[in-house]
């Protein structure tokens, strides 16, 4: 009865694992592909692009895009409805790859598309920090 | 090779279980009344299947569901399945199935679906497994509902066409209107295209009436080939075209937000069949959220890009429409019990091309196109039936 509602914390497999301890660092990183030059998220063993295997881990500027986002009225669980409304989003990095966040640190009537982001950590828990977004040039 | 299928397997037997709120049924009784539903409506016995095909539930879930079914059930069949693709497994697997009929790897196929979404689980649990679609590291730590996995497609669809919340709120008012024809619908009452838009905000700008039901219940559908169907109980349903496409899992990998695999499964269906939108005589969408029904709509061919909301608005999806669509009330008001959803279009689709849907239906309908999607606009599922073998 006591349990307390946990967020859904990722568990890192063999091929993210350089990913998440990145982000622990607070660093993003993210695969370049030796063979074609492009970028991928999230990281595989192979480039989706043209099926090389050999990836390497590149720095990626932190920077990107919003391509759409909703502002959450209701939250997935407990867990999750802390902090107020919670704005999700896909957010095309400077990269040229896509991915998933949440949009913090500004009202979320702020948030439009198209508008620019920049990458900020959220410390989780000793091992997992979580890559969060907020409008760019926002010091 | 395409028209390999073309009027070779027909559904003989459908059988809806109650849906809504079912307390008095876990999902696996559901699941397995279905079953017994249809094969009385098919006028068989469970000795004359040699093939189970279902989906896992969330509610009392099996590592080897079909397996399950079948051992409950007591058959004991040569062709087993049990499959799971979101809300297109159910014309995924019947694809397959037909594919297997018409191949005579068996002869007589029950798909059976059935969740208990609404009594058999608490809110939370409902909402942390639906939400499960989202990609354990990537997505999900970022708490999405599924709604707000659909509300990033409605916002990038809404700008791109200048599609307006009226236009969206349009579809549920269609399907509302078509469930107050359907005794069986668990939601009836009246509403209003000011209704949706006065509904709570759920993952903007998805309001409450946008999003489909949270339900109990489950059906079934019997498949045998068209020969064995001549001489069946009910008048036979044909598959004329079925199509898939696959264009991806989680929604941050999506290549366009806007245009979906229903373009591509469309086709291929229109191909196997032989026939165009312009021939259906009415559809049955999926209707998780408002929005799916405008891109479906766009990429089955149906609509040009970005005309959908104003079809909608046109009154184009009624009985008496050019299109009528969602004629059971969809999953917006008829039930959506998860997987299992899209089975009720099947079962109402073959109800409207038997002629036998009552108060709603299309007149002098002849051929259909039913359409189902799953996971988060990812895999799509398009089917062409008709009455007359082709
Ligand atoms: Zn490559």
């Amino acid at each position: 009865m006591s349990k307390q509602p946990a967020k859904h914390f990722p568990v890192p497999t063999p091929e993210t694992a350089p990913y998440w301890e990145a982000c622990h660092n607070h660093q993003l990183l993210i695969q370049k592909c030796a063979d074609c030059g492009k970028h991928q998220f999230y990281p595989r063993t192979v480039c989706s692009h043209c099926t090389g295997g050999t990836l390497e881990w590149a720095e990626a500027s932190g920077r990107g895009e919003i391509v759409s986002y909703t502002i959450m009225h209701r939250a997935v669980s407990k867990a999750y409805a802390g902090g107020g409304v919670t704005v999700l989003a896909l957010i095309r990095l400077e990269e040229d790859v896509q991915m998933m966040s949440n949009i913090i640190g500004c009202d979320p009537e702020q948030v439009c598309t198209g508008m620019s982001v920049e990458i900020i950590f959220e410390d989780w828990s000793d091992e997992i920090s979580m890559p969060m977004f907020r409008p760019a040039d926002q010091q | 090779m395409l028209g390999a299928l073309r009027g070779k397997v027909a559904i003989v037997g459908i059988g809806d279980t109650e849906v809504g709120i079912v307390p008095h049924m876990g999902a696996t009784g559901l699941c397995v009344d279905a079953i017994r539903r249809a094969l009385d409506d098919a006028g068989l016995a469970k000795t004359d299947l040699d093939g189970l095909v279902t989906c896992n539930s969330m509610a009392d879930p099996y590592l080897y569901h079909a397996e399950m079914i079948a051992e409950y059930l007591q058959i004991f069949p040569r062709y087993c399945l049990g499959a799971g693709a979101g809300g297109g497994t159910s014309f995924t697997v019947l694809h397959h199935a037909a594919s297997a009929i018409a191949t005579g790897v068996c002869k007589t196929v029950v798909i059976s679906m059935a969740d208990s979404l609404r009594s058999g689980m608490t809110r939370e649990r409902a909402m942390t497994a639906q939400s499960s679609t989202g990609h354990p590291q990537f997505e999900s730590p970022y708490g999405p509902t599924v709604p707000a996995l659909y509300g990033l497609i409605a916002r990038a669809y809404m700008e791109a066409y200048g599609t307006t919340p009226e236009q969206l709120a349009a579809v549920a008012v269609n399907s509302r209107n078509h469930a107050q024809l359907n005794p069986l619908a668990q939601m009836r009452e009246p509403i209003t295209v000011e209704d949706v838009l006065a509904s709570r905000m759920i993952a903007d700008p998805l309001h409450l009436l946008d999003c489909s039901l949270v339900s109990d219940g489950g059906a079934a559908v019997v498949l045998t080939s068209a020969e064995r169907a001549a001489d069946m109980k009910q008048t036979p349903v044909y598959l004329l075209g079925a199509g898939e496409g696959h264009g991806h899992e989680h929604i941050s990998q999506a290549h366009s937000l806007t245009t979906s695999a229903a373009s591509e499964s469309g086709k291929r269906a229109v191909e196997m069949a032989g026939l165009g939108p312009k021939d259906m005589d009415f559809a049955e969408l999926y209707d998780c959220f408002t929005p799916v029904v405008l891109i479906e709509l766009e990429d089955l061919g149906f609509c040009k890009k970005g005309e959908a909301g104003a079809f909608v608005e046109a009154g184009n999806l009624a009985l008496d429409g050019s299109l009528p669509t969602n004629t059971h009330g969809g999953l917006l008001s008829h039930c959506h019990p998860g997987n299992p959803g899209s089975m009720f279009a099947l079962t109402e689709a073959v109800q409207q091309l038997r002629h036998a849907a009552g108060d709603r239906q299309v007149k002098d309908a002849e051929t259909a196109l039913v359409h189902a999607q799953g996971g988060i606009m990812s895999s799509h599922c398009t089917l062409i039936l008709g009455r007359e073998p082709g």
